[in-house]
């Protein structure tokens, strides 16, 4: 039961460390490192919620979850009623088999309402979408608001709207055309989806909101320290300020009043950066990450 | 743009600027400029109608199609997925900035202008 009680102390620390991470101020200052380190966490926190369930069902083959699972699943296929296991432990191997095929299921759900969805956008900005000389390789939708985004996928798309044109001066344009190309590059709306699907399988919990916005924030720094290399960050500043100014008033407050709130963070921290986080304390980090990645693995091999 | 694309996009504009549902020879007397085999034609409208955006009728022995949406519409929607009004927002798209109340906004210009006379 060691292994057990150790990988529920994971599941609780990750959830802890995910409260700490998201009030923390130093993904600011280096937000790659800060969105592996959520990627880390996320995984962790899965793995051991899966393997505190298995090892307490498991324990008294005492051989730890991955060969205990190998002579249940041999005990089962040969037909043999396994030895030592209560109900209890059975209830337990089996919600912790439950939880496993949850999680995959969210993420292979949310990959599919994704796709869909862009393959409808896709469809529909190939017929209504044109190019225009004032942004080269990206579409215009003849829209008077004021909207940018790219679509992700094999045939990537970096879009605006009329508005946007109006709305910003060259400099402005391109400095949102390359915040937009950075997303599409480093295919940030991959390291989305699985905090996605996390919400979606623990909808209305803190952990799951929290990491998901966190890490959201977190790309969208990535993206504008791209788009800033090549241009002073007053410039992004100030079309990060025009567009969420322009944005369609009288929204609903709630959930647009958080995300209001990055657009300040975002458009502070571009004035005022941070200094970049010092060598050693990024490779602490990174060693932390992976600590904790192959912390659960490691329990679960535990025998006890 | 392939060039299957650009045929799709020019035949809606034809759909889209003529009022009333088109047979497909029609659609290519539009196009003569093109000058289409009346196969592509159909091929191209078959390919619209399967992606919904192109209704069809009987009319006789020939069929009629019609955009299913106006351009606008089309616009619109786009815009929608684009701005996230429904507040839940998805991986599917990823947009550059959310909006701010007009305080947020005039903190923020402050902060601008602050910046910019640091600059000078």
């Amino acid at each position: 039961m060691v292994a057990a009680a150790l990988l529920a102390i994971v599941v609780l620390g990750c959830q802890l460390a995910a409260l700490r991470l998201r009030r923390a101020l130093w993904p600011a200052r280096d937000p790659g490192t800060g969105v592996l380190l959520w990627q880390a966490l996320g995984l962790a926190w899965g793995m051991a919620a899966i393997g505190t369930l298995l090892a307490v069902g498991l324990a008294p083959y005492r051989h730890g979850v991955f060969v205990g699972g190998l002579m249940l699943a041999s005990d089962v296929l040969a037909g043999v009623r396994p030895l030592h296991l209560t109900p209890l432990h059975m209830a337990a191997v089996g919600a912790g088999l439950g939880l496993g095929v949850l999680l995959v299921w969210v993420l292979i759900a949310s990959l599919v309402v994704v796709v869909r969805a862009r393959r409808r956008h896709r469809a529909l900005l190939e017929l209504v979408g044109r190019g225009d000389p004032a942004v080269p390789g990206a579409l215009v939708l003849d829209h008077p608001a004021a909207a940018a985004y790219c679509l992700p996928g094999v045939r990537s798309r970096v879009v605006v709207s009329a508005g946007v044109l109006d709305l910003l001066d060259d400099a402005e344009l391109q400095a949102v055309l390359a915040h937009e190309r950075a997303h599409l590059r480093a295919r940030h709306d991959l390291v989305l989806i699985p905090f996605t699907a996390l919400r979606r399988a623990f909808p209305n919990t803190r952990f799951a909101t929290e990491a998901y916005s966190a890490v959201g924030l977190l790309i969208e720094m990535c993206a504008d320290d791209h788009a800033r290399r090549d241009r002073t960050a007053r410039v992004l500043a100030t079309a990060l300020l025009r567009f969420g100014a322009a944005g369609p008033a009288g929204a609903p407050s709630g959930a647009l009043a958080l995300t209001g709130d990055e657009v300040v963070t975002r458009v502070n921290r571009l004035l005022e950066p941070g200094a970049r986080l010092p060598l050693h304390q990024r490779a602490a980090t990174l060693a932390a990450t992976l600590a904790l990645v192959l912390t659960p693995i490691a329990l679960m091999l535990l025998p006890h | 743009m392939n060039r299957l694309g650009d045929l799709e996009r020019a035949v809606m504009e034809v759909l889209w600027q003529r009022e009333d549902a088109l047979t497909v020879r029609e659609v290519g007397r539009d196009l003569a400029e093109r000058d289409l085999a009346h196969t592509t034609v159909m091929t191209v409208l078959d390919r619209l109608a399967k992606k919904g955006v192109v209704r069809r009728t009987r009319d006789g022995r020939a069929w009629r199609y019609r955009p299913a949406a106006s351009r606008e519409a089309y616009v619109a929607e786009l815009m929608f997925d684009a701005l996230e009004q429904t507040g839940d927002r998805d991986a599917a798209l990823t947009r550059f900035a959310t909006s701010i109340s007009g305080e947020e906004a005039e903190v923020l210009r402050r902060a601008l202008l602050d910046a910019e006379r640091r600059e000078t």
